[in-house]
């Protein structure tokens, strides 16, 4: 166990695993929670409450779309109560002009729209149902308020050639803030991660126009982007460290330190209808496990870069080289780096296909 | 950028102080906080869409009142400056309708 507890920066409150769209790409566990099992209002708000009294600055509710849960208002009313900065993570489709000024009313700082292409007919391919034109709509409902609006284009293999449009459509919407991100690889784009993977070409063109518009829109719009862990040269901070800035709550009330923390084998998490968030924290063992440096393997153990990073991944260590204690398989400096190489290889030796004809994607389910 | 003095900044969407019950205070945007310490609390709290960035430097320069002005002047230009390229403040001209 560390010497001192880190304080926990934003509680990601995964709200429902119920969602209208069907991404090929989507963080959520392949293993999808039933609405029955839904953690109530009352216990979302003590969480609330505890994650601020805990030091959490910032709320994510996030899904599945968290819009299904029908006391969002309710929540976000009591997010900003405990004195926490509110956002909400969405797709934008079961939402209306009305619902969204409730929720504005109730103390939304700021959301964040998921945007899988620029036009319908890619982007529907990826979603597996129609939803960019309701999500321009949400656009210009939301520029009627006054709060936070940033526009999260997730970028991969099958959409990269047309980043332009991406950036375009961005620029003309009037959001605060743009967000590229390149598709991880966890759950559902593990699964589909030959279709999605991109080439090295695409990745380097990617991150060239992306910097020129970070440059060009700097004070009028924020760019974010970062380059995809397979094709850097070090892991990142994932999570920012294991137990050191963000918890994330699924559905069901489980506390994880990572979105994919449940595929690691032999771990036990917490709940938190049976245990206060604070306790969870600083206390549990799964919390604990990766926390710190003890747990290190070479070369983590004695690099520079330890502190930086922290290892990488844990979740990734465990899917790409079987052990979860093991240095992430991204960074060169281990010589596990091999298997991403070979993956990658396999990425460039097939150019994008130009073709029309859908690949065989696994889609996203939906809970009972 | 160049910041006009006549002008007004105010938070831009999405950003603004933390819980004053709260300490310490933050600066809170999407995806990122930053600590207010002493002067920078007393900056961004003028940051409303009142205060001209001329109001706000004769404020903080009688609040600091032992530094140097020009100095003050030139910390709070080059502060403005910098939440206006993390897209945390919009600045108004003078007499103009303020918008929503």
């Amino acid at each position: 166990m560390t010497a001192t507890i880190p304080t926990p920066l934003a509680l990601i409150a995964e709200l429902t695993h119920r969602c209208p769209l069907h991404c090929v790409y989507c963080s959520n566990p392949l293993e999808l929670q039933a609405r029955r099992l839904e953690l109530s209002t009352e216990v979302w708000s003590r969480v609330l409450g505890e994650a601020a009294e805990a030091g959490v600055l910032q709320v994510d509710f996030t899904g599945g779309e968290p819009l299904a849960r029908t006391d969002l208002v309710e929540l976000v009313r009591a997010a900003r109560a405990a004195g926490l900065y509110v956002n909400l993570i969405t797709s934008g489709l079961p939402v209306d002009e009305r619902r969204l000024a409730e929720l504005v009313n109730a103390g939304l700082d700021h959301l964040q729209l998921s945007f899988q292409g620029a036009q319908e007919d890619a982007a529907s391919e990826i979603a597996g149902t129609r939803a960019l034109e309701q999500k321009l709509q949400v656009v210009r409902w939301v520029r009627e308020h006054r709060i936070g609006l940033t526009l999260n284009f997730v970028i991969h293999r099958q959409n990269l050639d047309r980043l332009e449009e991406m950036i375009a459509l961005g620029e003309a919407s009037g959001a605060g803030r743009l967000e590229f991100a390149h598709v991880q690889y966890y759950g559902w784009a593990f699964a589909n991660r030959m279709l999605l993977l991109p080439t090295r070409d695409q990745v380097d063109r990617s991150i060239r126009l992306l910097q020129q518009a970070e440059a060009r829109l700097r004070g009028k719009i924020r760019v974010e982007y970062v380059t995809p862990d397979y094709f850097a040269k070090y892991p990142k901070a994932c999570m920012g460290g294991w137990g050191r800035k963000l918890i994330l709550i699924t559905p069901d009330g489980d506390a994880l330190p990572c979105h994919a923390a449940q595929i690691i084998p032999g771990m036990r998490f917490p709940n938190v209808k049976n245990q206060p968030l604070r306790e969870i924290w600083d206390y549990s063992e799964a919390f604990q496990k990766f926390r710190g440096e003890e747990w290190m393997q070479e070369p983590c153990r004695s690099c520079d870069r330890r502190t930086q990073d922290f290892g990488g991944c844990r979740c990734q260590a465990f899917l790409l080289a079987g052990d979860a204690a093991s240095t992430d398989p991204v960074c060169t400096l281990t010589p596990q780096r091999m298997i991403v190489e070979e993956i990658i290889a396999a990425a460039n030796a097939e150019p994008p296909s130009t073709a029309a004809v859908k690949p065989d994607w696994l889609y996203r389910t939906n809970p009972s | 950028m160049d910041i006009e003095m006549n002008t007004r900044p105010r938070l831009a969407a999405g950003c603004r102080l933390s819980d004053p019950n709260r300490s310490p205070r933050m600066l809170q945007m999407p995806e990122r906080v930053l600590r207010l310490n002493g002067p920078s609390l007393e900056i961004v709290t003028r940051c409303d869409g009142k205060h001209t960035v001329q109001q706000i430097v004769s404020e903080m320069q009688k609040l600091y009142s032992k530094a140097e002005p020009e100095r003050v002047e030139k910390d709070i230009l080059g502060y403005l400056s910098l939440l206006h390229d993390q897209r945390a403040l919009d600045f108004t001209v003078e007499n103009s309708v303020s918008r929503k």
